[in-house]
């Protein structure tokens, strides 16, 4: 089942770049395809049984024996979730490039394999499974940028490859590190009986494994990758960015480095905490500078993402659940303004903020899009972004209270950024330029209401999502308190 | 002595090949040329099946001068298949560019046939005629384009190098058995087992030997030749030279290591280490900077000869598992690579890297053949290289020659850059132009085919390795 998820799209891509006849039927394939992932990723997470702490659906079987390496694949109350999140953006993410004239079976092609490296990180159980996953989607997503890409676009593809490679380089050594003290890779095996690091010590490993997971984050100040990247990106491309691939960094240091280092990740908490914090200023502060719609939507993802650690730095029940469903919340609403912004400049044929305005009175449904994504992010009460955030600082004040109080401000800073943008591109006076544009179409509005319905039901109702994710990462707390403290 | 002439059939049905195609050509009126290759390859495949009269035994012959075994047997098998798929890979370049195609397929073929003595030689003597016939066979090829200046130049320096290399080889030879009054393999480590203090005169010749296979396998600083003459030597002979050559020299090396100078590891490790360093570092280094396709290729390859000393510099079962592992995953992979070479060739003559713009708007199977292939060289995930690779690093890390193995991660980082200089050519450049550019079914047959080995051996390695385990079982391993 899980492999059906993982390769579906990547072998649906395969025919359907040999099979598709015309344009048409790529987009309509691509469409098939990302749907019915979407369906089996929807039965995996509603058949998981949350009172079992071990991984279910789970596939098995030597890889390469000498090694002890595995194809290990399963799901569990934290990764369910997240393939649920994957299957759904991986279909707005083909609805949003209903228009790509250019190159557009290469495209779909690129896209479906994206999304099978994505979805395999979440699911593998085995280390080097894993990093394999990691590295299937750098190609695919080097690719998009740099070819359907906008601005300098072949210069942050490049910066994007570069930045991932040198993480996952370090990635790769803590992993052999981890390999060559306990003879396996396996990530199951090697949480529960924790292998005494020869080679180097345990910290050293930590930190080797959290690069890699801090770049893809991006934790100031691994950052700058990602700005160039998200704006120059196609909107698929950003949304999948935005939306998931910078989940598998958050993903990685719940599921290896504190997992497997609970008493590192313990001894340096406050390390985390701080990187969390200045993420969380840095990428708010930043956010006032930019005139770019989406170099703006990309700053505060990196905001936002400093909410995430700052969760997770906590090291309690409370605030890694917020955390995580920060992790959820985040990937449904900046994807959703990265399609907006996306909309926005096929439309206006500019991002240039200065140059919006007024643009309201035009198209009045992207402009609720907006409101609602907008307003979900700075967390407005019964949208998926305030369950989360909440969460967060439950968890985190009791632990790091200066440090809660000045993440806190990161929260105001955002409401004030994401008002004053809305004002600057969708209301004021309406410009005599735009007046010939039109709204959004029926295929353009499709994925947008979709994100909408997820980011109220959770809003709303969050257990749909927060009992899972409380479930997937009980054992993880549960390693904490062995750990001390 | 009586010799079991049965175990030499694949050596006769090969020698027999050789000379059928000299002969037929003689008949063959110039417009059937063309069936040339086709004789040559039914010689391989039934040269092929005829090892398999000999698979599963385990012999010496002439008092373990020639050996039949596991080890043998693999690389025949495997050489075979890449002399296969090299008579598929050059019969288009050959009619198109080549005259006498003849002698092309003939000297092919002894050169297979030397390749596969080579892999059964158990003797220091054996191992160098194997060698010698195999380097005469490729000083013609590489020069085979006798009316291009740069062809012939290429075959000159080549012969040349190669004189002095078999010559520091030879005296190299000749003082280990001076020292030690033996030439078998496993003389030799009997000879080296049973005695404390190692003589000089053996280290000396020790060292020879080391930089008489050096310039064979273009190990850093014996790699001065390879680029001028991969870049001078007919297309599909450059991939024989990158391919083949290194493999079967390889093959060679592991087996003389393992079986003769295992006892004297202390003295050699330390020695094959840093070449395999200096080896990774240079040419990786000095890729980044080429611009025609295929001295790009030719440095890469001496990088991946740097990888593939690692398995030699850490001799355990894991290690030479794992090289033989990566010979077989580079040479897929390189293949592949230089088979889109030769075919874009054959049909714009071209051979910049910037001339490979936009070639996937022109010929998207092509290109995305060679982008796997190079990721594959790369050692990207999902491809060969991947797996060949980690499973070579982590044995050699496993020999506790970790510093080794962060030389070779580095290294294999820096490749990826020039690697990727291409893949953004193909897919990001603009084409001159638009026209899209037709392969022939042979063509589009052997990139599949190379195409789904480099995928199918990173992704499901496990019965080549269980083979490759078979073959190694055969080497004794110092402890």
């Amino acid at each position: 089942m899980l492999t059906a998820i993982v390769f579906l799209p990547a072998v649906g891509a395969i025919l359907m770049a040999l099979l598709a006849r015309s344009d048409r039927q790529v987009r309509f394939l691509s469409l098939l395809i990302t749907l019915s992932v979407l369906v089996l990723a929807l039965v995996v997470w509603a058949t998981i049984d949350l009172d079992d702490p071990n991984p279910q659906w789970v596939q098995r079987y030597q890889w390469i024996s000498a090694f002890d390496v595995q194809y290990f694949l399963g799901v569990d109350g934290l990764s369910a979730p997240l393939l649920g999140l994957t299957g759904l953006l991986g279909v707005a993410a083909v609805l949003i490039s209903w228009g790509i004239k250019h190159r557009t079976r290469e495209f779909f092609f690129w896209l479906l394999i994206l999304q099978t490296g994505i979805t395999g990180v979440f699911v593998s159980l085995d280390l080097l499974l894993f990093f394999m996953f990691w590295e299937v989607e750098l190609i695919p997503m080097f690719l998009l940028i740099s070819i359907w890409g906008s601005g300098r676009r072949e210069y942050s593809a490049m910066k994007f490859l570069l930045y991932t490679m040198l993480s996952s380089a370090l990635m790769l050594a803590g992993m052999l590190v981890l390999y060559f003290s306990a003879g396996t890779f396996d990530m199951i095996a090697l949480r529960d009986a924790p292998p005494s690091i020869a080679l180097i010590t345990a910290p050293g490993v930590f930190f080797l494994l959290l690069a890699a997971f801090a770049v893809k984050l991006p934790v100031w100040p691994f950052h700058t990758w990602l700005p160039d990247a998200h704006t120059d990106a196609p909107t698929a491309a950003s949304v999948m960015l935005a939306g998931v691939m910078l989940k598998m960094g958050a993903y990685g240091i719940f599921r290896i480095c504190i997992s497997l280092f609970p008493e590192v990740a313990r001894d340096y908490s406050d390390l985390l905490v701080t990187l969390a914090v200045v993420s969380v200023l840095y990428g708010a502060v930043m956010v006032f500078r930019q005139h770019d719609l989406k170099r703006l939507i990309a700053y505060s993802s990196i905001s936002h993402m400093g909410f995430v650690l700052l969760g997770i730095a906590s090291l309690g029940q409370v605030g890694m659940t917020g955390a995580a469903m920060q992790m959820f919340a985040h990937g449904t609403i900046t994807a959703m303004l990265f399609m907006v912004a996306g909309l926005v400049y096929e439309k206006a044929h500019t991002r240039h903020i200065p140059d919006l305005g007024g643009l309201a009175s035009r198209m009045p449904l992207l402009t609720i899009a907006f409101m609602i994504a907008g307003l979900a992010a700075l967390g407005l009460p019964s949208m998926s972004g305030f369950v989360a955030e909440i969460l967060i600082f439950l968890g985190s004040f009791g632990v790091y209270r200066e440090a809660t109080i000045l993440a806190m401000f990161g929260l105001v800073l955002s409401a004030g950024y994401i008002l004053w943008t809305a004002q600057r591109v969708f209301f004021g006076p309406e410009k005599p330029r735009f007046a010939a544009i039109g709204d959004v179409t029926l295929v353009e509005a499709a994925p947008l209401a979709g994100m909408i319905a997820a980011i109220m039901v959770v809003g709303i109702y969050p257990s749909f999502v927060t009992d899972f994710f409380d479930a997937g990462l009980a054992p993880i707390v549960d390693l904490l308190g062995a750990a001390g403290g | 002595m009586n010799v079991d002439f049965a175990l030499f059939i694949p050596e006769f049905v090969m020698a027999g090949m050789a000379l059928v195609v000299l002969t037929v050509d003689l008949f063959l009126p110039q417009d059937r040329k063309h069936w040339l290759p086709y004789i040559a390859l039914v010689g391989i495949l039934g040269t092929m099946g005829s090892v398999f009269t000999i698979a599963g035994k385990s012999e010496e012959l002439y008092g373990g001068l020639f050996l039949v075994d596991n080890f043998a047997v693999f690389f025949k098998v495997f050489l075979l298949a890449v002399g296969a798929f090299m008579v598929l890979a050059s019969a288009e370049y050959v009619k198109k560019n080549l005259t006498r195609p003849g002698e092309f397929y003939g000297i092919l073929l002894f050169s297979i046939l030397a390749m596969m003595t080579m892999t059964a030689a158990g003797e220091l003597l054996t191992a160098y005629i194997s060698l010698e016939l195999f380097s005469f066979s490729l000083y013609i090829l590489a020069s085979y384009a006798i009316h291009r200046p740069k062809s012939v130049e290429a075959g000159l320096k080549y012969i040349l190098v190669g004189a002095f290399s078999s010559a520091i080889l030879l005296y190299g030879l000749s003082l280990i058995y001076g020292s030690l009054g033996t030439t078998t393999f496993s003389g030799i480590a009997d000879a080296l087992a049973g005695n404390d203090d190692i003589p000089v005169a053996f280290l000396a010749g020790l060292v020879l030997v080391v930089v008489g296979f050096g310039f064979k396998i273009t190990a850093v600083p014996f790699h001065m030749w390879a680029p001028d003459v991969y870049e001078g030597a007919p297309t599909p002979v450059t991939a024989y030279l990158a391919v083949a050559s290194k493999a079967v020299s390889f093959a060679l090396l592991l087996r003389l290591f393992a079986m003769a100078f295992g006892p004297a590891m202390d003295e050699w490790r330390p020695i094959i280490a840093g070449l395999a360093a200096a080896t990774i570092v240079l040419g990786n280094l000095v890729a980044m900077a080429q611009h025609n396709i295929k001295r790009m290729l030719a440095y890469s390859s001496i990088g991946q000869a740097g990888y593939l000393l690692m398995g030699i510099a850490a001799l355990s079962p894991l290690a030479s598992n794992g090289l033989l592992f990566h010979i077989v995953g580079y040479s897929a992979a390189n293949f592949a690579a230089f088979a889109c070479i030769i075919a874009y060739e054959n049909l714009t003559g071209k051979e910049e890297i910037s001339d490979y713009a936009g070639l996937s708007r022109r010929q998207p199977f092509m290109a995305l053949v060679l982008s796997g292939a190079l990721f594959s060289l790369a050692g990207l995930p999902v491809f060969a290289g991947f797996a060949t690779k980690f499973y070579l690093f982590a044995a050699v890390g496993n020999e506790g020659l970790l510093w080794l193995v962060i030389v070779a991660v580095a290294g294999s980082l820096v490749s990826l850059y020039y690697y990727l200089m291409v893949i953004k050519q193909i897919y990001l450049g603009e084409p001159e132009e638009d026209e899209p550019l037709r392969l022939s079914v042979s063509t589009v047959g052997l990139l599949g085919a190379l195409g789904a080995a480099v995928v199918i051996f990173g992704v499901y390695p496990g019965p080549l390795i269980n083979l490759i385990e078979k073959a190694t079982a055969v080497l004794p391993m110092p402890v």
